[in-house]
């Protein structure tokens, strides 16, 4: 289990080429009900199994939506309760599947990675800039972006 | 590999919708529907559930997660049952059937958006832009759609960018 609210991380602690911590997420067909509900979108490839096979897919899919609100929230723990996050950007490159029926979570491990590629102040704002990322369980990369954060400082 | 020529479906008619705002729209953030997205994506961070905890931490209420502009304020009567209405670029439809959603880009100003406030966005078409996909054989249309979002003091709290992709369906 992830701690609620992570120890908060300080601008002057973070360097260029750092990675941070990572999120680890398993979509289930469950999951996918609360996004449709928590986001408004109910369009049915995301949870009905004939109805996405019926336009060509394999079976349901996870929401693009979803994994770029996972690499908000990647984001969003990485900043910590006294940071702010400014940009949470990705593309869709390919189809996630979500778990369904007894078919382990584990096996549709979807992982959010980040690192750090710049730091800078710009005014009184410390910011950091990373690249993002959503693998599978294969190790492939479904969904790159970029995050932009605020940190607080030290001093 | 070469890349395939093929018929453009951009029109001059489209062209022109490039940066005109489409129609407003109006989103609220409750308590309930914070909590419901914070739920959704897996948020255990008690910021997003209690309102006490969230104001200890400086927010005016139970602060929007990354990625939630609000809900659309919706009849079902006149709103479209898959989307409730938040899709689209400005007054431009594909003339191709099948979507992709290609990326999505949210841009936060720095000011809070927390339960309570109200939303207003409204949708220009940004670009236009034409590939052939080899794995379906294919031309595609990508579209980017950029949102602007004011709330209820006039100030701008984001910007949104979603890229969709259409095609016609393979074999046609």
């Amino acid at each position: 289990m992830t701690d609620a609210v992570p120890d908060q991380i300080y601008f002057e602690d973070i360097e260029v080429g750092d990675s941070i911590p990572e999120l680890e997420k398993s979509p289930t067909s469950q999951q996918l009900v609360q996004w449709a509900a928590g986001s408004g979108d109910f369009y049915q490839i995301h949870y009905d199994t004939s109805y996405a096979q019926d336009t060509g897919l394999d079976d349901i899919i996870v929401h693009g939506a979803l994994k770029h609100a996972f690499l908000g929230e990647l984001l969003w723990r990485f900043a910590g309760p006294e940071g702010q996050v400014k940009r949470v950007q990705c593309s869709y490159r390919g189809m996630d599947p979500a778990a369904q029926g007894r078919e382990s979570a584990q096996e549709k491990k979807f992982t959010l990675r980040g690192t750090v590629t710049r730091k800078y102040t710009e005014g009184e704002r410390n910011i950091v800039e990373l690249n993002i990322e959503g693998v599978r369980a294969d190790g492939s990369v479904s969904t790159p972006g970029q995050g932009v954060v605020v940190l607080p400082s030290r001093n | 590999m070469a890349d395939q020529e093929f018929e453009s479906a951009i029109t001059d008619e489209m062209r022109a919708l490039i940066g005109v705002k489409g129609p407003e729209t109006t989103s609220e953030l409750t308590t309930t529907s914070v909590r419901m997205f914070a739920r959704s994506v897996g948020y255990v961070d008690p910021a997003f559930y209690d309102e006490a905890v969230a104001q200890e931490r400086g927010f005016r209420s139970l602060p929007a997660p990354p990625g939630y502009l609000g809900t659309p304020i919706y009849n079902p009567a006149d709103s479209d049952p898959t989307f409730g209405g938040r899709r689209g670029g400005g007054g431009f439809r594909s003339p191709y059937p099948l979507v992709l959603n290609g990326g999505t880009d949210i841009e936060y100003t720095g000011e809070q958006i927390c339960a309570g406030d109200t939303l207003t966005s409204a949708t220009a078409l940004a670009s236009l832009n034409e590939r052939w996909s080899g794995a379906l054989g294919v031309p595609m249309l990508i579209q980017v759609s950029e949102t602007t979002y004011t709330n209820q003091h006039g100030k701008v709290v984001a910007i949104s960018r979603g890229t969709g992709i259409s095609y016609p369906r393979p074999g046609d």
